[in-house]
Formats: structure tokens, sequence, C-alpha cells
């Protein structure tokens, strides 16, 4: 291999990729993008869970209950309805969230000491929302009724109740829960991904659909310079947008940054060069840019998004996709990113991931520049 | 003029389905897309990793494990015997919580002392550690008014030996009932969803990339030699993709139906006629870009440039409800918005038109707009 003919491929890529201006700016917007989308806009935490309050009892009683739920951030009591209709089209029309009925005889019940009813109408089809608000107003009426036991026992003379055991929660490494905390990283995984699927992957199919690749071929450059060569000039691409990432995460968002920018660096530049190079091999596989494109998204975008743990819990996935996401590069890179962002943890924990990241951009790198002599020869 | 539009669309079709890979790339990527994110995109956690710290080893510490255990939500996965441990088991993510026990916990509860349990959550995830951790303050307070009720039990007979009282606790009982998706399944919430995410980049991509393509290896000038007018030739060029939109859409929802078992309560036809709808703003959008880009490369980065925010701001994954209010207008601009809500209302809650007849003419109003601005660009270019 030599280095003046490896330079050559990569000036001549890196031209390609400066003259086009509008894909350069668009892949330096695109990190950009869904930085501002995900750390400003989107997130899965619950709050101000709109609420119609239906009280059919319309007593004190039934009025302070009704205040807990006022009284809780979580919840936003948009208006008093006085029939189930109602409900009912608020939440087809997906108005509301919930609505908490008290029914008649609410107070009654619960000054004669029997068990008092709440309902709540809960509209189930996003089910992660609603299973969280379902958990807030378990909690709401848990709190409530303590308290009112409690009550009940000083009135009655005795000694207030305390609770006997009460859960101390804590939470480590993410301690607002705050969902920005640990999509943020992984979107340095997500972006580089994308990049590699939708720059990389497209280089040599263009060559091919071109037909710029048998005057390359007539050069004295090897399938490995050119395959290398191609590899370093996105290596910069991406370089620059996991730096655009970190800045913006860590100084506009404010995502917390415990660990070491070295080996952070380190575990980036093993990722982004498997991940490109496994673009190039499939785009020496395909031959024309829209079915590089069409595997790249299949092949790297989706399970780099998906299975990667990066929003969604590999956890909670069948055992079978558990075992595909294994050979997911971006599994090992996201767990990286969380482990050096919100825990601070290094080489003595994450040298497994590390050590897959190394394997997986070896083999596939070898890979490709197979691919490629047998696509020449 | 039909006669030079069927040429066109026939010359796609051939185009799209000559080479037996690129017909593949056609139908099985919506499949794969279906089957990865139906099975992927699940917010639902069902067995929490939870590490046991037992510092009272006794009877009513062993009854709260079981009520963990019991609750069919948590795995006990380890038994850390230090706080080194317990750091390494949350590091290396191995477990999703702690729950220690302190010494003493038995004594302190048989002398009515207010005692309490700790839990550690790994909150890397906020979202499953939100979760968690209403799971588990809900278990440690029913363990805690189970304790509450003995006691008072035993007050109540020592004390009848003196004299009989009446003893009333008021109890407040939550009762609560889930309309559209009883089971809270996220699955029942997302595949829907994903069948508008399908049918969007299928058309978008396809539309932009055959156009861009004609123009980057030159054969765009053969074409304009011809004596096809540039109306036939966005038609012929955006037909056959619509075509297989539509099918894809049906294939994937076929394929959601019998793989996952997505209740459907609404109306198919309905469905069809706004996948349409949305259709003519996706292929629209799709002649757009292709007038905007000089290459492959630039037609796809300006694609997903667009797909991705009109996708993440539809309220797919992340509800609009919780996005800050100013970014909640900025969807009403988003058109995928309206027809992910389409699609879940028909899907989930059976909705007619009665309740999505202003989504539905947000859609329309967008389809025409983009693709009349979209066919007068076409139009110039060509000229």
């Amino acid at each position: 291999m030599s280095v003046r003919r490896l330079m050559a491929v990569t000036k001549k890529e890196l031209l390609h990729i400066v003259r086009d201006v509008r894909s350069l700016a668009l892949a330096l917007a695109l990190p950009l993008v869904m930085l501002l989308l995900f750390g400003y806009a989107l997130t899965l935490d619950v709050d101000r869970i709109p609420t119609y309050v239906y009280d059919q009892d319309h007593t004190p009683e039934s009025r302070e209950l009704i205040d807990q739920f006022r009284g809780s951030r979580y919840f936003q009591l948009r208006e008093a309805i006085n029939n189930y209709k109602t409900a009912e089209r608020g939440i087809d029309k997906s108005a509301i969230l919930l609505s908490i009925v008290v029914p008649r005889y609410y107070s009654r019940h619960l000054l004669s000491g029997d068990e008092a009813d709440v309902q709540l109408l809960v509209d189930g089809s996003d089910s992660n929302t609603a299973s969280i608000a379902l958990g807030y107003a378990d909690a709401v009426i848990e709190s409530y009724s303590a308290q009112l036991r409690s009550n009940a026992q000083v009135r009655r003379g005795g000694q207030p109740m305390r609770v006997p055991v009460d859960p101390r929660i804590r939470v480590w490494y993410n301690s607002d829960l705050k969902s920005k905390n640990f999509i943020v990283p992984g979107l340095i995984a997500v972006t580089m991904m994308i990049i590699a699927s939708m720059l990389s992957s497209l280089t040599i199919a263009r060559e091919w659909e071109n037909g710029t690749m048998e005057q390359l071929l007539s050069t004295p450059v090897r399938p490995g310079e050119l395959v290398l060569g191609k590899l370093l000039a996105y290596f910069a691409l991406g370089l620059a947008d996991m730096a655009i990432s970190i800045i913006v995460g860590v100084f506009i968002f404010q995502v917390p940054f415990r660990g070491n920018a070295g080996f952070l660096l380190f575990t980036s530049c093993l990722f982004l060069f498997g991940a490109l190079s496994w673009g190039i091999f499939l785009s020496a596989t395909a031959r024309t840019q829209l079915m590089a494109f069409q595997m790249g998204m299949l092949s790297s975008f989706l399970p780099g998004y998906l299975l990667s743990g990066f929003i969604y819990s590999i956890h909670n996935m069948p055992r079978i996709i558990q075992i595909v996401s294994y050979i997911v590069p971006a599994r090992y890179f996201v767990t990286i990113l969380n482990g050096v962002f919100l825990k601070g943890v290094g080489y003595r924990i994450l040298w497994l991931e590390v050590l897959m990241l190394a394997i997986y951009a070896g083999l596939v790198f070898w890979g490709a520049s197979r691919k490629m002599r047998l696509k020449v020869a | 003029m039909r006669e030079r539009l069927l040429c066109i669309i026939r010359k796609e079709f051939r185009q799209a389905l000559r080479e037996p890979r690129m017909r593949s790339m056609l139908f099985i990527p919506p499949l794969v897309q279906l089957f990865v994110f139906g099975f992927a995109v699940n917010l639902d956690v069902d067995h929490a990793t939870l590490a046991w710290m037992d510092g009272d080893r006794s009877y009513q510490s062993r009854e709260l494990l079981a009520a963990f255990q019991g609750s069919g939500r948590f795995e006990v996965v380890a038994e850390p015997a230090n706080d080194r441990e317990v750091q390494q088991l949350l590091d290396a993510s191995r477990a999703d919580l702690v729950v220690r026990v302190l010494p003493g916990f038995e004594r302190d509860l048989a002398r009515g002392r207010s005692t309490s349990v700790q839990v550690l959550i790994n909150g890397t995830n906020s979202n499953t550690a939100s979760i968690v951790s209403s799971y588990a303050s809900s278990i440690i307070t029913d363990f805690a008014s189970q304790v509450m009720q003995e006691r008072n039990r035993e007050l109540l007979s020592a004390r009848q030996v003196a004299a009989p009282v009446s003893f009333h606790v008021p109890q407040l009982k939550l009762q609560s009932r889930v309309w559209f998706n009883p089971d809270l399944l996220s699955r029942n919430y997302f595949v829907p969803g994903i069948v508008v995410n399908i049918i969007m980049l299928i058309t978008l991509m396809l539309t932009a990339m055959a156009i861009v393509r004609e123009k980057e290896i030159g054969t765009m000038e053969q074409l304009m030699v011809t004596p096809i007018r540039p109306i036939e030739l966005m038609l012929g060029k955006t037909l056959p993709f619509a075509l297989v939109g539509l099918v894809d859409t049906v294939l994937v929802i076929i394929a959601a139906l019998l793989l996952f078992h997505v209740p459907f309560r609404g109306s198919v036809l309905l469905l069809f006629f706004c996948a349409v709808l949305f259709l003519m703003t996706s292929l629209g959008a799709g002649i757009f870009i292709s007038t905007i880009s000089q290459t492959q490369q630039q037609a796809m980065m300006t694609t997903f440039l667009f797909f991705q925010p009109c996708f993440l701001l539809s309220g797919f994954a992340f509800p609009v409800r919780n996005m800050p209010d100013s970014v909640q207008y900025l969807t009403y601009l988003d058109p995928v918005r309206y027809f992910m809500e389409i699609v879940r209302g028909v899907f989930l809650k059976g909705s007619g038109v009665s309740v999505l007849w202003p989504q539905m003419l947000a859609l329309a109003i967008f389809g025409v707009v983009i693709l009349t601005l979209s066919s007068l660009r076409f139009r110039k270019r060509l000229d």
C-alpha cells in the first residue's frame, strides 16, 4: 500500500465532498437538526396530563380529593364535566388523556369507613403515557389515603399512625429523569450511522453508475487503497459531526459529561471506522445508488436507531431480536456513550464493548477490501 | 396523450421491476421495517432486573422480597453483599434497580417504628427508570399498608378485651378503566404508526431518486427530446410509485394484523382513502425535492432531512402533547402528524369521519398545495 496513492484517493474524495456544497451542508446540519429536536422538543417525560373531572358527589370531601390532583404538577385539570358522554368525546378526539370520576356517595362511603371508589377513565392507546399517568394517579390516591387514615387516627385521640415502611428512592446517573440526558449521547451513534449509510454507501456505487469506475481502475490505485482512501475522507466528516454533537449536547443542552474525553474519542473512531467500512462494503456490492441506499438504511440506520438501546431498551425485546442485536455495532457504542456521559465509567467496565467494536471494525474493513478486489477482478 | 402516458408508465414499471434485486427492494424493506419496528419499539417494562440486598435476613424482609417477585414485574438477578458490588451492578447496567433492606427492619416494624427501604434506580434510561420507580414504590406502599392493617387488627383485638369499639379506617381505592388498549401494550400504539413511516419513506424516496437519476446519468435530455409533455412525464414517474406505495400499505397492514394482532376497529375504506390523500403530499414532496437536487446523493440527503423532522414531530414515538408549546404549533405544519392521528384513530379507536374530518381536510389541503407547487416547478425545469 502506498501512502501517496492513498492520499490521492482521499484528496479526490474530499474534493467531491467539498464541491457538493449542499450535501456537505446537509451532512453537517443533520446532527444539529436531530440534536435540536431531541434536546428541545422531543421527550418521553409525561407531565401536564390533560384531565376532565366528573364529580357526581359534590361534597367537601370530593372537592378535597380533586384538589389533590389539582395540586400535582402532573395533572392539568381542564374542566368539570357532568356526564360520561363528554368524557367519551374528549378521549375520542384526544383532547384529554384521562378523566377522574368521583362516584355519588363517595363521601358517605368514605366517612362510614367503607371502601370509597375513585374511577379513572384512561385513553390507553398510547400505552407508555397511559401507564406513567396511571402510576401518578395511583401515587396521588395512595398518599391521600394515607393522610386520611392518619387524620382519622388522630381524631380518635390516638397517636397519629406513622407509615411503617416508606420507600426511599434514589435515582443514579440521571437524577432528574430527563429523557434528553440519555437520548442526546445516543444520538451521536445514530448520526454516525446515518452518515455511514447515506454518504459512504453511495461513494463506490456512484462510480459504477456514472461509469467513472473504469477510469479509476485504469490508474495504478489498488482496491485496498481505494477503500481506505474513500473511508478516510468520510472519516473526517464523521468526526466533524461528532464534534458538533458533543459540543451542542454538552454546552447547549447541558447533558452531563462525566467520563474521559480521550476514551470517548478513541471508541468513537473505532465505531466510525467500522460503520464507514460497512457503508463501503455495501457500496461495493450494490451497482446502483438507490440500492446501496436502501441496503444502508436497512442494515445500518434502522438497527442503529432501533436495536441499539438508543431509546428502546433491548432488555424488553423478544429473545430472538435480542440475539440479533448482538451483531449491531451501535449497540456496543450506545452502551459506551451512556457509560461515558452519564456514569463516568471507562475501560474497566466497558472493555468488552470496546473489544467488540474493534473486532467489528477489523472484520468489516477486511470484508470491504476483499469485496472490492473481487469486484475489480 | 393517453398513449404517451401509458408508454412512460410502462417504462417506469419496467425500470423499477426489471432487476430482481430491485424488485425485492421495493417490497422487502417495508416488511423488514415492520418486523424490526414492531418488535423493537416497545416502551413497556416487563421484566426489570432487580438486585436484592438484604441486611436484615428476617421473615419480614423475605416477605417483601416475595412481594417483589410475586408482582411478575421484577426478576432478581443478583444479591450484592456490599456497596462496591452495588456500584458495579449499576455501572455495568446489569441491574435496573437495587432494593436494600437495612438491618433492624423487622425489629423496627415490630416496635411500630417507621423504617425505610432504600431503592437505587439506574436512571440512564429515564423512561424505564420512572416506570420501574413507580412499580417499586407501589409494591413497597402495598406492603406497608398490609403491615399497617395487621397492626390495626392487633390493636383492635387487644382493645376488644376491654370494650368493643367500632373501628373505621377510611380507605380509598382507585378503579381505572383503560380504553382502546386495555393491556397497555405499546405494540398496539406503535405498529399502526409504522404504516405511516413506511408508506412515506418508500414513496418520497423512490420518486425523488427516480427523477434525479435520469438527470444524473443524463437520460433526462433524451426524454426531453421525445414528444412527452412535462405533465405526462411527471404523472408517469409518480403513478407507478403511488401504486407501489399503496400495495406496500396493504401488504404492511395485513402483516401487522397477522403478525402483531393489532386491533383494527375502524373502516378499511376510510383508511385507504386517507392513504391516497396522504400519498398526494408524499409524492408531491418527492417531486419537489427532485426539482431542487442535481445528484442522487443530494436528493437522498434532502429527503432525509425533510423526512426525519416530519416523522419525529408527528407524534409517532414522542407525544405531541409533551412538546413545548411553540413546537406544538409547529407540528400543525407537519402533514405526517395528521395521517398519524388518522391511522391510530382508525386502528385503535375505530374513529370515523365525524371525528377525523379536520385531519382529513388538512391532509387534502396539504396534498393539493404541495402537488400543485411541485408540478409548477417541475414544468419550469423542463422548459
